[in-house]
């Protein structure tokens, strides 16, 4: 779940002014990406026990722009995603090896050091099939703002107006705020789901697999969503539709057997990888 | 290609595109031979011929149009597949061209009947269409191979079709200053001599497809031009 499962009331964090990191740092993939860097994935290895599932990935994640993971089931496309928000200290036996470093701070969010809730506050998670709470629209929204502490009526209201109007639900639902969440359409539901999680004002937004349960129309509009949020908030998107993930992100990475095959900018991999393992993948002549 | 399609339909559709963009590289070879062939030859019929196989070019380009079409929508290709169907469209519109030209010189067989009939002239043109088949052949199996180094070299070699055209069409040019009365036929042949030489742009155009095809990006390098016939009109 996004912030919702935090437990403290901390204040909402602000996001730091003046620039992220902009010098490339990455010793495997310099001059990867053009722009400055949200953060960087570094040799970042993870074991669900003693299963590893992740080889010493390294990767730069683009600031204000959308990455594509994509990748055959069982690549660790999702593992890679979830340590973003520490979805994997969830459940006990799970270690991490290496870093995601966060800038312009430039801590590492796994670390042990670094608290989950500290990172779950500054990165939302949306998944793949909407999972609103059985609770009204606002509440939903809401919901964010409250486990930070938020309480003042009048500042919810309009962070949740805002949220909405971000995720370009408002005009839908401002007349049945009250209404219970789910008595919106699956896709409705799944904008729901990304107002809830844009209501604190993240810096990164992951995406697993948003649209796979929903209709074309519906999925166009998340898609149409994820490019009009890029701008203001970077974006990772795990997807198993090649086509949405050429239209939708500036990068992709393609992952195999928990490792990062092929990195590089969209519109290159899509027309011209370099690795023949990509070529085969999203080209459907794989295995 | 490397692997086969999880789809295997999919790799159906593209052999048959492949096949049909190869079939039509045959007709349009055969159309440019046998077009200067009748032109040389002055032979009427296979002038007829020439011009009604146009039409099944023709009707090639479409269908090919219309599979690469259904293709990307069915399959949404990506990759190497993208720039299979995208050369196959391609191709098969600078083969329809090639076809086009070939039927304008059949057409204008009738037109060189008269008397004046320089077999020096008539050498120049079927040297220059040898060039081009040539050019064309060896593009056509660049395609069918996948072959970089044959696609180069088609790339690199219009320069000198050009020369030929520059240099025919100058002699061409003395002939018609020197009696007016030649003029009539003279045109026709610079008529002819133009529609090879543009053959051998198309050849060009689709040593840059094949390229494409095969590295996945434009060449990047500028086309090598030996055509200076502007120049040469001009005085």
């Amino acid at each position: 779940m996004d912030g919702v499962t935090v437990q403290d009331s901390a204040a909402i964090p602000t996001r730091e002014a003046g620039a992220v990191m902009s010098d490339p740092v990455s010793h495997d993939q310099k001059a990867a990406i053009d722009g400055p860097r949200r953060a960087e994935v570094r040799e970042l290895s993870f074991f669900y026990g003693d299963k590893q599932a992740l080889q010493r990935v390294s990767i730069p994640i683009a600031d204000h722009k959308v990455t594509a993971l994509i990748g055959p089931s069982g690549c660790g496309k999702t593992t890679l995603l979830r340590c973003f928000n520490r979805m994997h200290d969830l459940y006990p036996g799970n270690r991490y090896e290496g870093a995601i470093r966060l800038y312009p701070e430039d801590v590492n969010i796994v670390s042990r050091d670094i608290d989950p809730m500290f990172v779950r506050l500054r990165i939302g998670m949306v998944f793949q099939k909407p999972n609103p709470f059985p609770k009204s629209v606002f509440d939903n929204v809401a919901s964010g703002l409250w486990v930070r502490g938020v309480r003042q009526k009048s500042i919810v209201s309009e962070r949740v107006e805002w949220a909405l109007q971000r995720a370009a639900l408002w005009d839908e639902v401002k007349d049945r705020l009250h209404e219970s969440a789910y008595g919106l359409s699956g896709g409705q539901q799944q904008r729901l789901c990304i107002a809830r999680a844009l209501a604190p004002d993240p810096e990164m937004l992951l995406l697993d697999e948003p649209t796979s349960a929903l209709d074309p129309i519906a999925t166009a509009r998340i898609e149409e969503l994820v490019m009009e949020l890029a701008p203001m908030v970077t974006i990772v998107i795990v997807t198993h539709n090649m086509q949405q993930a050429a239209r939708v992100s500036d990068y992709t990475a393609f992952m195999y057997l928990g490792e990062i095959i092929e990195f590089g900018p969209t519109t290159t991999m899509f027309t011209a990888p370099s690795n023949p393992r990509t070529q085969d993948y999203i080209t459907g002549r794989f295995g | 290609m490397t692997h086969e399609h999880t789809a295997k339909a999919f790799d159906v559709d593209l052999q048959e595109l492949n096949k049909s963009v190869a079939e039509m590289g045959g007709l349009a070879e055969k159309a440019l031979a046998d077009s200067v062939d009748a032109l040389v030859r002055l032979d009427h019929g296979l002038a007829a011929q020439v011009i009604a196989v146009d039409k099944t070019i023709d009707a090639l380009q479409r269908d090919i149009e219309e599979r690469a079409v259904l293709t990307i929508a069915r399959r949404q290709p990506m990759a190497i597949d993208l720039r299979e169907v995208i050369a196959a469209f391609r191709i098969a519109s600078d083969l329809e061209r090639v076809g086009d030209l070939a039927k304008n010189i059949a057409r204008r067989v009738p037109e060189l009947n008269g008397e004046f009939r320089p077999q020096k002239l008539f050498r120049g043109v079927e040297h220059m269409a040898a060039l081009v088949l040539a050019q064309l052949k060896l593009v056509l199996d660049s395609y069918a191979a996948r072959d970089l180094g044959k696609a180069l070299a088609v790339w690199k070699g219009d320069k000198e079709v050009d020369a030929m055209c520059t240099s025919l069409f100058r002699e061409l040019l003395t002939y018609m200053m020197e009696d007016p009365r030649n003029i009539t036929f003279c045109i026709h042949l610079m008529f002819c001599a133009k529609n090879i030489e543009r053959m051998g742009d198309h050849a060009t155009n689709l040593a840059e497809t094949v390229y494409y095809v095969i590295e996945g990006r434009p060449i990047a390098e500028e086309r090598p031009k030996g055509d200076t016939t502007k120049l040469a009109v001009g005085g």
